[in-house]
């Protein structure tokens, strides 16, 4: 029977209620009385050296309060990266200066040059127009092997070359694959391109800062997706503030996929500009700028090699990838491609010897940082793929390939330096070939090929790293950060609850899931507690919302903090109930004293905390607020299998979605609603990614893919009716609600199953192709079959 | 956007009046023109809005001729034309509720995007553009990429649909815009078969005169067997090559008339 509330029911997202209806509170709701508008100008070529600004004739156009200029930042910090690789020798990688607005030269197209706030946006937009600009433009660095050339222009001067890191992993084991792979039965060998993203979150970035001068306080109104992160790099490394008088909300934010991770010049320009023009000064993107400054995702270009033994068992993994920074270092750009990748390459698989390296470059593009996935999409991609291509090549079954070499035992160390706490595979691909009816594939070819089409069947597994941790093991890897994350419970006199979480839910639907919780452990009803979250003045402390991380570790933080409560209410009930704490026990809503029928309400114990009449003061304190901060003591591993069934045109190269099922194990479950809405929005964004987008720049650095006019989002006749399935549940061993986090999968899990499926179709019209490049675009798949 | 005027004149003299200053620009539904707007690449001193004029809204029959009033939008096209269904079905494709709410056929005509679909349909079914001042045949109207005949201050007032005996439009739609990658119309009529390709062509929506004769001797997709358009002069982009393009027509032509016939 499915639960009606608490830990396991579907309840239904309550903020969908103020979403739906127009009631909700973005930045770009907020308006601050007496606030400026910035216009940035930015640069139109993609490399270039600034000869001079001349701003007087717009300084003196009509409702114009400043014009800054990258001069105007000289003794501010620049943008942070929030982690350092270090290299195949040893060394830090190259981390290059990140001015607020451009310093002498502009390195992309987008890059900010100037700031105009006024009166109004048209009046600042009409004085951009009338600054001077003298440009030279120097030649662009677009593609990664051409920028790594002798003689290549250099996006940084002052740097030795466009090598970001040449990172090795792990170093040691290389020899030993290298060996492995010369010595293989047979070698698998794929050349892929993990095409380059935008994210596009519905709501573009907006800022809003504010200073007061009364107490010396700044406050910053951002879209982000972890605001104490900003307070904590802007404050400290880019403005100086120090963080008691830094004020940092993000209230309901549009979705952020990861791009709103990151802090951006513009949230940094808009507090520093509050200060100086001693006026509120908004900014919000037109979608335009977003094209060009939101962080883009993914761009990795990969050889892969898999190596197998005559029995087909996997021996090695050997992958070199070239992965594309952009021109600057986003916040945790370096740690994409490296441990957000290299560690997720043993996949499901049981290959003794793997060795990855990255070549991280800098070209003259937007920067490009994490995006849904981050790293594990492109890890899981090429494995699936040459997994795929190799039982193509050996004439094996694909499903059957990986049931031979899946990881059976748990815990499992994997040649890449992490530990598979949990799982079944064969649990999850029994689930898939179940409920994608897999067995009824044959008649649906043939009727396909009776109207003139072709079918194809893709299946692929996935494992993903959930909740990276813990703090002292990322801060090895080069994080500088922690990566735990806090709740404060705060019980009102009446016994509501308002829980402060360091998570921020931008579509996540925490108001709704993370109240499932505290109400099953207290036995009370959900309505009575509420989320609060996205404001560093109101909660604790926290990391934010990423890397599927908010249940399993800020979830986990407010289960620690609930438990807190629950001792001291016992303590107090006790009192109450003159009965002994240990004889105390919590149900439905009532502290009952164990085999009595003797018990006191919830509410009466929480008045009691707060009227203490009648109470324990020599023992505890009134009131009833705990907090705690947990460290996860490992990842999570998600896992999974996933099945894409296509029909394609053969005569115009479309493909068209006809089934998609997934078999997920996240671990237990506390809102299974919101998991399949989080799956089905992850399998999107990977269609999305196999099918119709592709972010493009041509080789002077012009994005030519700079609007919706050619970058095809996913629209919902695109996709299928998704099959999802989640029953398979091998609860994660070290955090207390055994979850593992469900936001990334669908759309790590999806695009080598669509690309899987769509060589499996033409492969049935008889032509060998082996691997096509994402997107699968009509023409791209018409012109690989004309070959 | 930059600052301009507004005028919402209520009949086509007045309209043309407005029109006669400098730098005034008509504005239809503004699918095309607010969003140029928006990115400050016109700089218009007036707008004047065709949308409130009742002579130039509306679908009618006069005799075998469909006539459809310059500023009605596609969603009532695709919802009144179905005398000429071919053409209702294409209006009811053009891109979403919103904007077939509100662009309209004589802004479509008047842009000539060389990936619009009424041009095709224009074109195909050799309508007669009728303007404030003349009326003009389809083929002479359309003059390439965004180049019609329209004079300076010249409006659309209708265009006049005739009525074909049987007719089609296969529309290949570019994954992101949605617009025609490559669209095909075919048209018969009593006195031969008219084929117009839009999305295609470096010039513009343009006759397939080859296909016309063929399918005027036998209105049949076996008509099309190796009958094939030269990828020379056809758009290349990140959608398409122009061997692609051209490989499309052929396909589409063939569905085009395997659906009409
Ligand atoms: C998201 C989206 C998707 C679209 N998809 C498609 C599609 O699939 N197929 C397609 O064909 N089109 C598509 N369009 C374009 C749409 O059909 C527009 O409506 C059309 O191109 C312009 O019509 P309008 O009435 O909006 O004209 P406006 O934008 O108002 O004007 C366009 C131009 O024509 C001029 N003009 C307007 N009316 C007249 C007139 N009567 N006489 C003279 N000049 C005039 C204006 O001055 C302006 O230069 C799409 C547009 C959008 C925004």
């Amino acid at each position: 029977m499915p639960k009606d509330s608490g830990i396991g029911a579907a309840s239904k997202r309550r903020e969908d209620v103020r979403f739906l209806t127009g009631a909700g509170n973005y930045t770009d709701d907020i308006n601050i009385y007496g606030q400026a508008y910035v216009y940035f100008l930015r640069s139109d070529v993609a490399h270039g050296k600034i000869n001079s600004i001349d701003t007087s004739a717009a300084a003196e156009m009509p409702g114009v309060v400043r014009i800054f200029t990258g001069a105007d930042f000289e003794g501010v910090g620049g943008l942070p990266c929030g982690w350092q690789v270090t290299d195949r020798h040893g060394q830090p990688m190259q981390e290059p200066a990140h001015p607020v607005l451009a310093q002498g030269k502009v390195r992309h197209v987008g890059d900010p040059i100037a700031a105009v706030v006024a009166d109004s946006l048209q009046e600042a937009r009409d004085a951009a127009e009338a600054i001077e600009l003298d440009i030279e433009e120097l030649p662009a660095v677009v593609n990664m092997k051409a920028a790594l050339q002798e003689g290549a222009p250099k996006v940084h001067d002052d740097l030795t070359s466009n090598l970001c890191y040449d990172w090795g992993f792990v170093e040691d084991n290389k020899a030993a694959v290298d060996e492995a792979i010369k010595n293989a039965a047979h070698v698998t060998t794929l050349e892929l391109v993990n095409n380059r993203l935008v994210a596009n979150p519905m709501e573009p970035r907006v800022a809003v800062g504010d200073y007061s001068r009364a107490n010396d306080e700044s406050t910053l109104y951002t879209t982000s997706q972890n605001p104490h992160v900003i307070r904590l790099l802007m404050g400290a490394f880019v403005l100086g503030i120090p963080e008691h008088k830094l004020r940092v909300v993000a209230p309901d934010v549009g979705g952020g996929f990861g791009t709103k991770i990151f802090h951006y010049a513009e949230e940094a320009f808009c507090t520093f500009a509050a200060k100086k023009c001693n006026r509120p000064v908004k900014w919000t993107a037109s979608r335009s700028e977003a094209f060009m400054s939101d962080a883009h995702g993914r761009d990795h270009v990969t050889k892969i090699e898999l190596a197998l033994d005559a029995d087909n068992n996997f021996t090695a993994i050997r992958t070199e990838t070239y992965a594309n920074m952009g021109a600057y270092l986003s916040t945790f750009a370096p740690s994409v491609p490296t441990w957000l990748h290299g560690t997720l390459m043993a996949g499901n698989y049981r290959t003794p010897l793997i060795y990855v390296n990255v070549k991280a470059v800098f070209t003259n593009t937007v920067p490009v940082d994490a995006y849904r996935g981050a790293g594990r999409p492109e890890a899981t991609y090429q494995l699936e793929r040459v997994v795929d291509k190799a039982a193509r090549e050996l004439g094996v079954d694909p499903i059957a390939l990986r049931r031979q070499n899946f990881i059976s035992e748990f815990p499992y160390a994997t040649p890449v330096a992490v530990e598979y706490d949990t799982g079944n595979y064969f649990a999850t691909m029994d689930k898939l070939e179940e409920v994608a009816d897999l067995a009824g594939f044959e008649a649906r070819r043939k009727a396909s090929e009776a109207s003139g089409k072709l079918r194809g069947l893709g299946v692929n597994c996935y494992i993903e790293a959930c909740g990276i941790a813990p703090s002292n093991l990322v801060g090895q890897l080069g994080a500088r950060a922690g990566l735990y994350d806090a709740a404060t419970v705060r019980v009102n006199a009446t016994g509501t609850i308002s829980v402060m979480v360091g998570a921020h839910s931008h579509g996540q639907g925490h108001e709704t899931a993370f109240p499932q919780v505290v109400a099953d452990m207290l036995g009370i009803d959900e309505s009575m507690i509420e989320i609060v979250h996205g404001d560093s003045s109101k909660i604790p402390f926290g990391m934010g919302t990423y890397g599927s991380r908010s249940l399993a570790v800020c979830g986990s933080a407010m289960v620690k903090a609930t438990e807190k409560i629950i001792k001291k209410a016992k303590k107090i009930a006790s009192h109450l109930l003159e009965a002994s704490e240990a004889d105390i026990e919590v149900k439905d809503g009532k502290f009952t004293v164990a085999g009595t029928d003797k018990s006191v309400a919830w509410g009466d114990v929480t008045l009691a905390a707060y009227v203490p009449h009648n109470y324990p003061l020599e023992d505890i304190e009134p009131g009833l607020e705990e907090t705690a901060f947990y460290d996860p003591s490992n990842f999570t591993y998600p896992s999974g299998a996933y099945c894409c069934e296509v029909e394609l045109d053969p005569d115009t190269g479309k493909v068209t979605i006809e089934r998609f099922a997934a078999a997920d194990d996240f671990g237990n479950v506390v809102n299974p609603m919101i998991v399949e809405g989080q799956v089905h929005g992850g399998i999107a964004q990977g269609i999305g990614q196999a099918l119709l987008e592709n972010c493009v720049y041509d080789d002077e650095g012009q994005l030519l893919s700079a609007s919706y006019m050619d970058y095809a989002m996913p629209r919902a006749d695109d996709v299928p009716f998704y099959v999802v399935d989640h029953s398979c549940q091998t609860p994660c061993t070290h955090n207390p609600l055994g979850v593992k986090g469900c936001g990334e999968a669908g759309a790590i899990g999806s695009p080598p199953a669509v690309v899987n499926a769509v060589i499996d179709a033409i492969q049935s019209g008889g032509k060998n192709v082996l691997h096509i490049d994402m997107p699968l675009s009509p023409q791209r798949v018409w012109a690989a079959m004309q070959d | 956007m930059y600052a301009f005027d507004f005028e919402q004149p209520k009949t086509i003299a007045e309209a043309v009046a407005a029109l006669a200053d400098d730098e005034a620009q008509p504005l239809s539904g503004g699918q095309t023109l607010i969003p140029t707007l928006k990115q400050r690449l016109a700089m218009p001193s007036k707008l004047v809005s065709l949308t409130a004029i009742p002579e130039m809204k509306g679908v009618c029959m006069n005799g075998n001729t469909l006539c459809i009033g310059g500023a009605t939008p596609h969603a009532v096209v695709a919802a009144e034309a179905s005398a000429y269904p071919a053409l209702a079905a294409l209006a009811s494709n053009i891109g979403d509720p919103a904007v077939r709410n509100r662009g309209t056929i004589g802004g479509s005509i008047a842009n000539n995007d060389p990936a619009a679909c009424y041009p095709s349909a224009a074109l195909a079914s050799g309508a007669t553009i009728v303007t404030n001042s003349r009326e003009i045949a389809a083929d002479d109207y359309f003059q390439g990429l965004f180049q019609t005949a329209l004079e300076e201050g010249e409006i659309v007032t209708e265009v006049r649909f005739p009525v074909p005996q049987a007719a089609n439009y296969q529309k290949f739609v570019q994954p992101a815009s949605r617009f025609a990658l490559v669209g095909v119309f075919v048209a018969k009529y009593a006195d031969g078969v008219r084929v117009a390709v839009t999305g295609a062509s470096n010039d513009g929506v343009f006759r397939w005169t080859e296909a016309e004769a063929a399918l005027s001797a036998n209105f049949s997709p076996s008509a099309l067997d190796g009958l094939s358009v030269s990828a020379d002069g056809m758009i290349g982009d990140l959608h398409g090559t122009p061997e692609y393009r051209a490989h499309l027509i052929g396909v589409m032509t063939k569905r085009a008339v395997a659906a009409a016939s």
